[in-house]
């Protein structure tokens, strides 16, 4: 089993943020399931929603999130050509490019939003890529969008 | 179609600094196509200014209406109620678009949300390009169905200037040389005696240089 730090024992401030995981049927979500049955940890302010592919997330889906209040956003599709809809991570790639140039002009800053790629079967390399999504929106702080009494975010 | 870009986020919101409630009015004709004031971008930059606003500490309410065509009256008449409840309109329509807006409204302040760009076709997914200028007479059936006017960077109407390379203008080497594509054309159809015909400086009375056109077709007023 891969060694990593247990979720209890992290930092108390990571809590104070809010990740979503758009995670892709065919790998991130299958990666996320393994890393489950593995007994793998990572931080619990992350929530997860299964897509079909990142394809199917839009830009509007993306600002829509953030106006929300969430503090960060990771896209996580499958490989480049490794695509079950051929090349619906690319176009997720562009999308996403698109919604960072969004988030700069706003000022909201586009290191809030990342995607990455890997296979069904790296449960590690998904740990990871959660782990310093969080540790970068935890240095950026809150979104200040955030509604004060938001009861998404009071735990 | 009439192609559009949308405008910087800063620009907008500096254009509606002074208001709290505005009406975002799409179009579903020519910018829904061209991906720029339809129904989903209407959505996102709603989204976006939302954002942009709280984030200053100022936040605005938007109203979001896109109807099927800016530029006719007729359907203009569906933004009549929320235009009433609005401070002011941010128009995603063409140039035409927004000023029908503003005709149709004359108490409320009418903005643009987009750059109006030009007469053009998609050339492929997400590439448009220019191909007609509204010259108001077109020399298209002379020269093969290319047109100089808009594809020629100098608007030469007597075949190609001393500067293009081969296939490229000199202008942007990206782009091909009109009068290389006339050639070619007229070679394909047989009709390369077009070519031999001097052609006179362009009567630009027909075209914008005059002012703003109208045309009025009696034989259909009512």
């Amino acid at each position: 089993m891969i060694e990593t730090e247990p979720a209890m024992a992290q930092d108390a401030k990571i809590n104070q943020v809010e990740v979503i995981a758009f995670c892709c049927n065919f790998c991130a979500y299958a990666a996320a399931d393994l890393a489950g049955a593995r007994r793998m940890q990572y931080p619990a302010n992350v929530r997860i929603v299964h897509v079909p592919c990142t394809g199917k997330v839009e830009v509007k889906h993306l600002l829509a999130a953030f106006e929300r209040g969430i503090d960060g956003i990771l896209l996580a599709g499958c490989l480049e050509g490794g695509c079950h809809f051929v090349e619906g991570n690319l176009r997720a790639k562009r999308r996403v490019e698109a919604a960072k140039q969004v988030l700069d002009e706003i000022g909201l800053g586009r290191d809030r939003l990342r995607m990455v790629n890997l296979s069904a079967s790296e449960a590690p390399t998904f740990v990871a890529r959660i782990q310093e999504m969080v540790e970068t929106v935890n240095a950026l702080g809150p979104n200040p969008l955030r509604l004060p009494g938001d009861k998404e975010h009071a735990r | 179609m009439i192609v559009a870009s949308r405008k910087p986020i800063p620009e907008l919101k500096e254009v509606l600094a002074k208001h709290d409630k505005v009406l975002f009015a799409g179009c579903g004709t020519c910018v829904t196509v061209c991906l720029s004031g339809g129904e989903r971008e209407v959505g996102i930059i709603s989204s976006a200014m939302r954002m942009a606003r709280r984030l200053d500490g100022r936040p605005i309410e938007i109203e979001q209406v896109t109807i099927e065509r800016q530029c006719d009256n007729e359907f203009i008449q569906d933004l009549a109620g929320p235009a009433e409840r609005s401070e002011a309109i941010l128009s995603f329509g063409c140039g035409a678009g927004v000023q029908a807006i503003a005709e149709r409204f004359p108490e409320k302040p009418v903005y643009a949300a987009l750059n109006t760009q030009f007469l053009g076709i998609l050339e492929e997914q997400a590439v448009w390009a220019e191909k007609c200028l509204g010259c108001g007479s077109c020399v298209l059936s002379q020269f093969g169905g290319i047109c100089p006017v808009t594809r020629c960077a100098k608007r030469l109407l007597n075949g190609p200037c001393g500067g293009s390379s081969e296939e490229s203008c000199e202008v942007d080497p990206e782009r091909p040389c009109a009068w290389q594509m006339i050639y070619r054309r007229l070679k394909a159809i047989g009709q390369l005696d077009n070519l031999s015909a001097i052609v006179p400086p362009k009567d630009w009375r027909t075209g914008w240089h005059a002012g703003a056109r109208r045309i009025v077709r009696e034989e259909h007023r009512i």
